[in-house]
């Protein structure tokens, strides 16, 4: 049956994307169409005492100017937070500020012109009158009773507290322990940059008083909920959102973002269509950030090594205003991953949500996970420390068996299948990992700086139980829609409520379906991004695509076959049950009969035909369906790099990298093989250069790509993957999230490699990234 | 990113554009763009003219030396031509760690050095390889020692109205080698620090030594300490005289995000040693 899902078909999106014919916001244009610039804040906290727009105004070309206080006046609504913990206190968030700006890029005002250059002159001329002050700054300092206030109505900066666990568990392990660590870490701010800016384009229809808005987002249908329920106010069936091809999010596109409200907004205000395109320069100071997580964790085992107790304190800095999933990320997505692959008794996690005057934060590429491994898997290496142990033997040693799951954590979540001893010993054969060691040993006594790291990491993907997520402090369900549409002449076109911005979408459904339906791959589309063409869908992160939107077009395209299959055997004078999809012709045949069957196209036909259905079929032949998951997937991986060290200088370079992974089923190996591999480069980028820096007055001091340094391919050795599938029971396709694991585990793999390289001059800690400097002055303080 | 509005205008010979430079106002030469743009895209530079001599034919390659002759490198000749040519070592190891291929294949060598970034490569290799900077105005031409040309912060010995016209740089004869090294600022790679050697070696003992280091002191800076320390001694003596670098590049060390002073200080010999023991090595043979 499986002729396509497990085999690495080319991407059938590439050919557009390497012709440089992909479809992105940026590209679009409407006629007559105005530029949309924005005044932003260069102060990181200041009151606004005026906007002298006038000089602005008389510049040939500018159209109009607008403030704050027009757009609230003209009707906008605040920004809302879609996930709301108790106690959480939401900060009012306008789109373009009235009278306060809380992070540099803060929008102040908006220019719209005839051009983007006329636009950007415009911005030159206007002037605000600003009244800096002072500043609130650092994930746990922003809690102290000296702290400037950023929002009057939420005390200490502090917007919410969470914790989840057992508590007692944690305080009787605690006591009970024979061995005792802990570390204080921080897991930096991080910078997506996603290779397109983000964009958006509205075009308004006065006699049919609809909008279109084009917007560079991950999921068009909860951004078309939130425009119209929340903040501009146009009913859901006059307003249609799409989103093209968008040239990657990791995260930073989810969330609803202000110039989603203020292009349509002018648009619909100037009756003309307008387009806002991100600058870089914007990019660094408006796209929501990631990480920013300071922690103390400290963790109990017995005499043996067997871990019975985590305790973690951890303030996670949110930036000056809730982004729209902003409190799920240090939550729900963060501490209920604390038992990694281990079996913990005793485990409680406390989260504070602070306030700063910096870029709101929220979900980026593996959104909480990485926090939740870097911590864990960062204790854990000094467990085995502390017990003198191996770093995989300690972990073996402590690994939940393969015959225990289901396996319920003390933090909420049920892990639904695994093989963690399984996973490392297929590392320890891909690496050498015992001649990892030796070499380790030959070089530690040469002098060198040489260091092994290994990680073992889990992941929930695939959100989630609508359910659970509503009884976690979701506003929305985390469902997905699928349809199949079979056409006359059998061709087929598959909607899903899932989003591919760089995923692969076109190919990895259409794999599925080309299986499910028995034709030929290219017989098939795969459509989606636009919600006037796609039922409603919940769109794409925390690596749900396949899990979750793939399971919906299964369900699909198994009830086309039903119908396929009744009216089949009723046209060829059969029983439903004799009859089968054969997979040598294509056709659709009686069991036991000599004759060809029908073909997928007859018997499409016949359904719309309707000239001879079953009494009990309706004609055409398209279903939808609505998969809401049973649970998330545990993805789960093992992996190990290995760093050298210039001694002299502090540079670190990355030698060899190893990851295996437990993804599920795989629907094309190759997709995923590249999503690990991209997923593995920018964990190491966290580790080994990227840091999101602000200085003490709150401006952004890494605002470009002169400062803020990526990931580059020529840093990197080959990464050597491979993977173990057990399957997940929660899918129809057993499949588990593969877009994140990578990320989840590069970081602290590399960060424990660098530990274990210095680990002879008696280093047990260092903070990322790890630049040269940085690990110099360590190695001065040591030596 | 729009920059402001200026005026262009094509030159189609040198004469043309040091004739342009004098009679518009607020201009600019333009070459292969890849400082004087991203400045006017951000705003922070915004001439009224630029006069671009992308197309100026005169301007562009390398025509080399032959016997005791300097090679010359017209001021149009990209990173990436450089970086796959036969001029000096450390010239060509230098240019081929700028930026990456794009910035390569349009940045210039006589634009690099026009806007004399502290932190570029280039300075700091033309300063020890002695190379000379020929530049003309309107009526007459000068000669410029490369380490007189950088004379601050993005400051030269250009005056007004000035445009390169060709960078000469000494042959390496037998017996003479160059490097360079440097800890490349993993944003920009622009150099955190460099440092470059050139050497001359006769029988193990060092007959001529030229060093100069960049990217933590405000231009390119010549190292003298560190020559009179090697010049007349055996490769030996290279990790010694490395270390008087520090009273060669003066107090005001440069500090950033990316970099501390201390650590710039502090490495700065470590890339001093391993520019010179390249260097040796080649003047080996």
């Amino acid at each position: 049956m499986a002729k396509f899902v497990g085999k690495s078909f080319k991407r059938v999106e590439d050919p557009r994307f390497l012709q440089g014919q992909g479809k992105y916001v940026s590209n679009l244009q409407r006629p007559g169409m105005a530029y949309v610039a924005i005044a932003r804040s260069p102060h990181a906290h200041a009151d606004i005492k005026g906007i002298d727009a006038s000089a602005a105004l008389e510049l040939d070309g500018v159209v109009a100017v607008f403030t704050g206080q027009d757009l609230i006046d003209g009707g906008v609504g605040q920004l809302p937070c879609g996930w709301v913990v108790p106690d959480c206190k939401i900060p009012e968030r306008w789109p373009v500020v009235p009278d306060r700006a809380r992070h540099v890029g803060d929008a102040v005002a908006v220019v719209v012109a005839d051009n983007p250059y006329v636009a950007e002159d415009a911005l030159e001329l206007i002037e605000v009158d600003y009244e800096p002050l002072p500043v609130s700054m650092g994930a746990r300092a922003t809690t102290e009773y000296r702290a400037q206030q950023i929002h009057s109505e939420i005390p200490n900066n502090t917007a919410y507290s969470w914790a989840l666990g057992d508590e007692d568990g944690m305080r009787r392990a605690f006591v009970e322990a024979a061995h005792v660590v802990e570390l204080d870490l921080i897991n930096q701010r991080l910078i997506p940059n996603a290779m397109e800016p983000r964009a958006c384009m509205a075009e308004w229809d006065d006699t049919m008083e609809e909008m279109t808005v084009w917007t560079t987002s991950q999921n068009p249908h909860p951004i078309r909920l939130l425009l119209s329920g929340f903040t501009l106010g146009i009913p859901e069936n006059k307003l249609r959102v799409i989103s093209p091809d968008v040239g990657g999010g990791f995260g930073s596109k989810i969330f609803h973002y202000p110039e989603e409200i203020i292009v349509p907004w002018v648009a619909r205000a100037i009756n003309r269509p307008a387009k806002w395109v991100a600058t870089r320069s914007e990019s660094f100071m408006t796209d929501s950030q990631g990480r920013d997580h300071v922690t103390n964790v400290r963790m109990a085992m017995d005499a043996t090594g067997t871990i019975t107790g985590l305790h973690v304190q951890t303030w996670a800095d949110q930036g000056a205003y809730l982004s729209t999933f902003a409190p799920l990320i240090p939550t729900a997505l963060s501490i209920t991953l604390f038992s990694g692959l281990y079996k913990i008794p005793g485990i409680w996690g406390e989260m504070k949500g602070t306030l700063t005057n910096t870029v709101p934060v929220d979900a980026y590429r593996g959104a909480g996970r990485p926090e939740a491994s870097y911590l864990l898997e960062r204790i854990v290496e000094k467990g085995a420390q502390k017990m003198g142990m191996d770093p995989i033997a300690f972990r073996r040693h402590n690994l939940i068996p393969a015959d225990e799951f289901p396996y319920q954590t003390p933090v909420a979540f049920q892990y639904d299948s695994g093989n963690y001893q399984g996973l490392f010993d297929k590392l320890e054969e891909i690496s050498g990992y015992g001649d990892l060691r030796e070499e380790q040993k030959s070089k530690r006594a040469e002098g060198k700086l040489w260091g092994v790291g290994v990680s073992g990491c889990i992941e929930a993907s695939g959100p989630a139980p609508s359910a659970v997520a509503g009884s976690l402090g979701s506003a929305v369900g985390f469902w997905e829609s699928g349809t199949v549409r079979v056409h006359p002449t059998g061709k087929v076109t598959a909607l899903t409520g899932s989003h591919a911005h760089g995923q692969g979408h076109e190919t990895t459904f259409a794999q599925i379906l080309a299986d499910e339906l028995n034709i030929p791959l290219e017989d098939i589309e795969v459509v989606h991004g636009d919600t006037g063409r796609v039922p409603f869908g919940m769109g794409t992160y925390g690596s749900r695509s396949a899990a979750v939107g793939g399971s919906a077009l299964v369900r699909s395209a198994t009830r086309v076959r039903e119908k396929m299959t009744k009216i089949a055997a009723h046209q060829m004078e059969s029983r439903p049950e004799d009859v089968y999809f054969d997979d040598e012709t294509g056709n659709i045949r009686v069991q036991g009969a000599t004759d060809e069957g029908m073909s997928f196209f007859e018997v499409a036909l016949a359904a719309y035909t309707a000239h001879d259905l079953p009494p009990d079929i309706e004609p055409g032949l398209e279903e939808t369906a609505f998969f809401d998951p049973s649970n998330f997937t545990f993805p789960n991986s093992a992996h190990i790099a290995v760093v050298s060290i210039d001694r002299e200088t502090g540079e670190v370079t990355l030698e060899k990298y190893f990851g295996v992974d437990d993804v599920g089923k795989v629907i094309n190996p190759m997709i995923v093989d590249g999503q690990l591999v991209g997923g593995v480069a920018q964990g190491v980028g966290q580790a080994l250069w990227e840091h999101g820096i602000y200085g003490e007055d709150g401006q952004l001091l890494t605002g470009s790509m002169m400062d803020y340094a990526m990931p580059r391919a020529d840093r990197f050795p080959q990464i050597e993957t491979d993977r173990i599938e057990t399957p997940s029971p929660t899918n129809p396709l057993g499949v588990k999230g593969a877009g994140e694991m990578g990320t989840i585990a590069a970081t602290v793999t590399v960060a424990n490699a660098v530990v274990d390289a210095l680990a002879p001059l008696g280093v047990d800690h260092v903070e990322m990234p790890f630049t040269a400097e940085r690990i110099w002055q360590t190695i001065q303080a040591h030596s | 990113m729009y920059p402001p509005n200026f005026n262009y205008v094509r030159a189609g010979s040198v004469a043309e554009a040091l004739s342009l430079i004098a009679s518009e106002d607020d201009a600019k030469f333009l070459a292969g763009g890849h400082s004087l743009v991203p400045a006017m895209k951000l705003r922070l530079d915004a001439p009224g003219t630029l006069i671009d001599i992308g197309r100026i034919d005169d301007l562009r390659g390398i025509s080399y030396g032959s016997g005791d002759e300097n090679d010359c490198i017209g001021p149009l000749t990209t990173h990436s031509t450089i970086a796959s040519s036969n001029l000096a070592a450390a010239l060509v190891e230098a240019a081929g760690g700028i930026g990456d291929p794009q910035v390569r294949n349009r940045g210039t060598i006589g634009g690099n050095i026009a806007h004399a970034d502290p932190a570029s490569d280039l300075p700091t290799v033309l300063t020890a390889l002695g190379a000379t900077i020929r530049v003309e105005n309107p009526s007459s031409a000068r000669n410029i020692e490369a380490a007189s040309f950088f004379t601050g912060l993005f400051e030269t010995s250009l005056e007004e109205n000035e445009l390169i016209t060709v960078i000469a740089v000494p042959r390496e004869g037998a017996g003479t080698g160059s490097a360079y090294a440097k800890l490349f600022n993993p944003a920009s790679r622009y150099a955190v620090v460099g440092a470059c050697a050139s050497v001359t070696v006769n029988n193990g003992v060092v007959s001529r030594a030229r060093v100069a280091v960049g990217g933590l002191t405000p231009m390119a800076t010549r190292c003298g300490s560190v020559e009179a320390a090697l010049e007349g001694r055996s490769t030996d003596a290279i990790n010694g005289a490395s270390a008087q670098v520090a009273s060669d590049v003066g107090d005001d060390i440069l500090e950033d995000i990316h970099a501390s002073a201390e650590y710039r200080l502090g490495v700065i010999p470590v890339y001093v040693e391993r520019a010179l023991q390249a260097a040796c090595a080649r003047a080996a043979g």
